[in-house]
């Protein structure tokens, strides 16, 4: 075939081995030689035409790269679907658990939480008390505790009023108030 | 010679093949043989619903039980077809609801389903099994109500990566308490809550059911119960993970799980504690397929700790929170792995993608039966994929996809041809090639010259000129499916060779060089393609200037003509 006289076929060999081992030195230097890899019967003006068009759009910023559409090549049902979580790191959504009257703090990773019920639960586990019912009217209930929260902005804050969502991602510390302390978040005992 | 065996022996003789390609050659040796065969067909796989009509397929093959049909362009998956472009299944199920009700077993993939194509199933085929669902959309829970409350032999039902809408419906409690049969039920990619006191009574009467995917809306403790009621699963998909590990629930699930023996696959963890793992390390010495490419927040340091006990593993889907460190960890310990793919854990950003050439390298010098790969990554070097073409010769499946398009040999800067040049030629048997980064007209050359089995190839932002197109037209002979994007090949390449397109089954160029007038032109010497445009904008008013650039063209071959379904923004040329 006529094009075959133009081709560098020794440059365009394949050979399996790393580049710099003697087998491969020809190919090597071949590709350093010329701009592309490409055989010379390629038109040039094309070829500057290309490779321009080429380095004009590396040089335009990644954030373009990010526009294409279709890519990187995901479908659409995974984008949809995979939630990356950033921010939550691998340890957790930890908080530190304060009591009144307690020698030490501990700390609890409420992401392991199903809702209110679960972390009450675990905090009268973990505290060996009795924290009681939670009623929008009254607060808390039947026992000298209370559990409170401190949020964004550092207000001492009733555990239970918001939606468990949201208290998640509010509730930056955890205090359990204990007796007139308890009474001072607003309910009769 | 011809006439040596009667027809009830050849019919036996045939069913001992079972791939298509087998049966569609038997069929072509003589007239007696074309007939035995089709008599006795029962599967068809049809890769092209447009290639032909049903009309057609019940006429040859009366007896079918089992049929598979594509619709959508692969490009699809990716925005770049329009959602009303077609690939509808209802005319597919009403013409076998006349024709064959003997219908069994329906696959379909890239297709639009509606609730009344489901209603329609679930009316018409008395011994309707097995409902296959993938990357379709179009229908609601409601439909999946009609299978689940009509199809009373039903053994499978199976839902992958669809877009379904649901309204709120109990479409699990539809299943009759006569319904025993189900085998496999996957429903992860549902959205809603489901009904799950119906599902746990499900389970405990299919003593058959094998393989369960459930969805975000079943939490830990459902899992557990059912997983009690269903120690013989050997495929599980778990919904949600996320529970206190201090907990009752957990404790529970810990000993269920450890009775779980036959349980070979695993995926799901669509909401997960990665501390809760510790849960799934008894099995997973057993398991030889992992899919947590859609667990979110298991980074890395579990993610090992689990893999370093998958040691039989052979499939793994993971995403490139993994990192190269985390690689290089299966490659130590799962030495069977065959295929693997890694996604990019955050598919809306162009972020930091976690894993590169050296990741890729240690897999391939630890898992030497790695025959197929999907591997999203920052960057790829030449002598990394060459090192990768020594280690793993068998590939079948190769698709490389770099975050840049158009990045280069990250260390000489080189085009990155010699690289993928090595894997065609020492991977013999290849069948499926995607290929990206800084990429000339060379590596066609090389596509051309090595690829003997090439079966599909998809190109995006690469080459230089035509001739890299007609390397691959005229090297390719197997080439079935080619799909270009955003490359700068013309009509010369278009047209170089139009033949080729009825050999195969489609071609897509977008972004390509091609004009409306190269189009034209090939419609019209080749009747027995569809060239379809695909027009977004409005480039078509006041007709078409023949020198205008073509944004989006599909062609396919088809016995029937153009489609009457296309909506108007799809011209049939």
């Amino acid at each position: 075939m006529a094009h075959e006289n133009d081709l560098n076929l020794k440059a365009t060999e394949l050979r399996l081995g790393l580049p710099g081992t003697d087998e491969s030195d020809d190919m090597v230097s071949t590709a350093n030689n010329n701009k592309r890899a490409s055989p010379e019967s390629v038109d040039d003006s094309e070829l500057k035409a290309n490779s321009a068009a080429k380095s004009a759009e590396n040089e335009t910023s990644s954030a373009s790269k990010s526009h294409i559409v279709g890519w990187p090549p995901v479908r659409s049902y995974r984008k949809s679907n995979l939630q990356p979580k950033k921010e939550d790191s691998e340890t957790g959504m930890y908080v530190k658990v304060s009591m009144d009257g307690a020698p030490f703090l501990r700390k609890v990773d409420l992401k392991v939480y199903n809702g209110y019920t679960d972390l009450l639960k675990a905090l009268e586990s973990m505290f060996k008390l009795r924290i009681g019912e939670y009623s929008e009217r009254e607060g808390y209930k039947g026992s000298e505790y209370a559990p409170a929260y401190e949020d964004k902005d550092g207000d001492l804050m009733l555990v239970g009023d918001v939606p468990w969502d949201m208290f998640m991602s509010s509730c930056k510390r955890l205090r359990i108030k204990k007796g007139s302390e308890a009474k001072g978040l607003g309910w009769a005992v | 010679m011809v006439n040596y065996f009667p027809e009830e022996v050849l019919e036996h003789v045939f069913s001992f093949l079972t791939s298509h390609r087998d049966r569609n050659a038997v069929s072509l040796v003589c007239k007696s043989w074309y007939n035995v065969e089709r008599f006795s067909r029962g599967k068809v796989f049809i890769g092209n619903c447009y290639a032909i009509s049903p009309e057609r397929l019940i006429s040859r093959f009366p007896r079918v039980r089992s049929l598979t049909l594509k619709g959508k362009p692969h490009f699809a998956d990716f925005n770049l077809v329009l959602h009303d472009w077609g690939g509808y299944v209802y005319p597919w199920i009403e013409a076998m609801a006349k024709g064959c009700t003997n219908l069994e077993e329906l696959r379909l993939k890239r297709m639009l389903v509606s609730d009344a194509s489901l209603e329609l199933i679930a009316k018409s085929f008395p011994n309707f099994k097995s409902l296959v669902l993938v990357s379709c959309e179009g229908f609601t829970t409601d439909g999946l109500a009609a299978i689940a409350s009509n199809c009373r032999f039903l053994r499978e039902l199976d839902l992958q990566e669809n877009e379904v809408e649901d309204p709120r419906g109990q479409w699990l409690s539809c299943f009759p308490d006569s319904c025993t049969s189900l085998a496999s039920l996957n429903f992860a990619c549902l959205k809603g809550e489901v009904n799950l006191a119906a599902l746990e009574r499900l389970v405990a009467r299919c003593r058959n059911l094998k393989s369960l995917r459930l969805n975000h809306a079943v939490p830990p403790d459902v899992l557990q119960k059912i997983l009690a009621r269903a120690p013989q699963l050997v495929d599980l998909g778990a919904g949600s993970f996320v529970h206190d590990p201090e907990s009752e629930t957990y404790n529970k699930l810990k000993n269920v799980m450890q009775k779980c023996t036959s349980i070979r696959s695993l995926s799901g963890f669509l909401d997960v504690n990665a501390r809760c793992l510790p849960a799934i390390y008894p099995i997973c010495i057993n398991l030889s397929s992992l899919n947590l490419s859609y667990a979110p927040g298991i980074y890395s340091k579990e993610l090992v700790k689990l893999i370093r006990k998958c040691k039989k593993l052979q499939c793994l889907w993971i995403l490139d929170t993994i990192g190269d460190k985390g690689l290089r960890v299966v490659a130590s310990a799962c030495k069977e792995l065959q295929e693997l793919r890694v996604f990019k854990s955050d598919p809306n950003d162009v972020g930091n993608a976690a894993v590169t050439e050296e990741g890729l390298v240690a897999i391939s010098a630890g898992c030497p039966n790695l025959n197929s790969l999907l591997y999203f990554c920052r960057q790829m070097t030449n002598t990394a994929l060459i090192t990768v073409a020594k280690n793993c010769p068998n590939f079948i499946r190769f698709r490389l996809c770099t975050l840049d398009p158009i990045t280069p040999d990250a260390v000489t800067m080189q085009p990155l041809d010699n690289g993928f040049g090595a894997i065609v030629q020492s991977c013999k048997g290849l069948k499926r090639l995607s290929v990206s980064g800084l990429l000339t007209d060379q590596v066609f050359l090389y596509i051309g010259m090595y690829a003997e089995q090439l079966e599909m190839l998809s190109i995006a932002f690469a080459g230089n000129s035509d001739k890299g197109m007609v390397y691959v037209l005229n090297g390719c002979k197997k080439l079935k499916k080619l799909e270009i994007r955003d490359s700068p090949f013309g009509n010369m390449a278009l047209l170089a060779d139009t033949g080729k397109y009825e050999t195969m089954r489609s071609l897509w160029m977008s972004s390509c060089k091609v004009t409306f007038g190269a189009c034209k032109s090939l419609a019209e010497k080749m009747p027995r393609l569809n060239v379809e445009i695909i027009n977004e904008g409005d480039e078509m008013e006041g007709g078409s200037d023949d020198r205008q650039n073509v944004e989006k063209m599909y062609l396919y071959r088809t016995l029937v003509g153009p489609r009457k379904d296309a909506p108007d923004s799809v011209w049939t040329l």
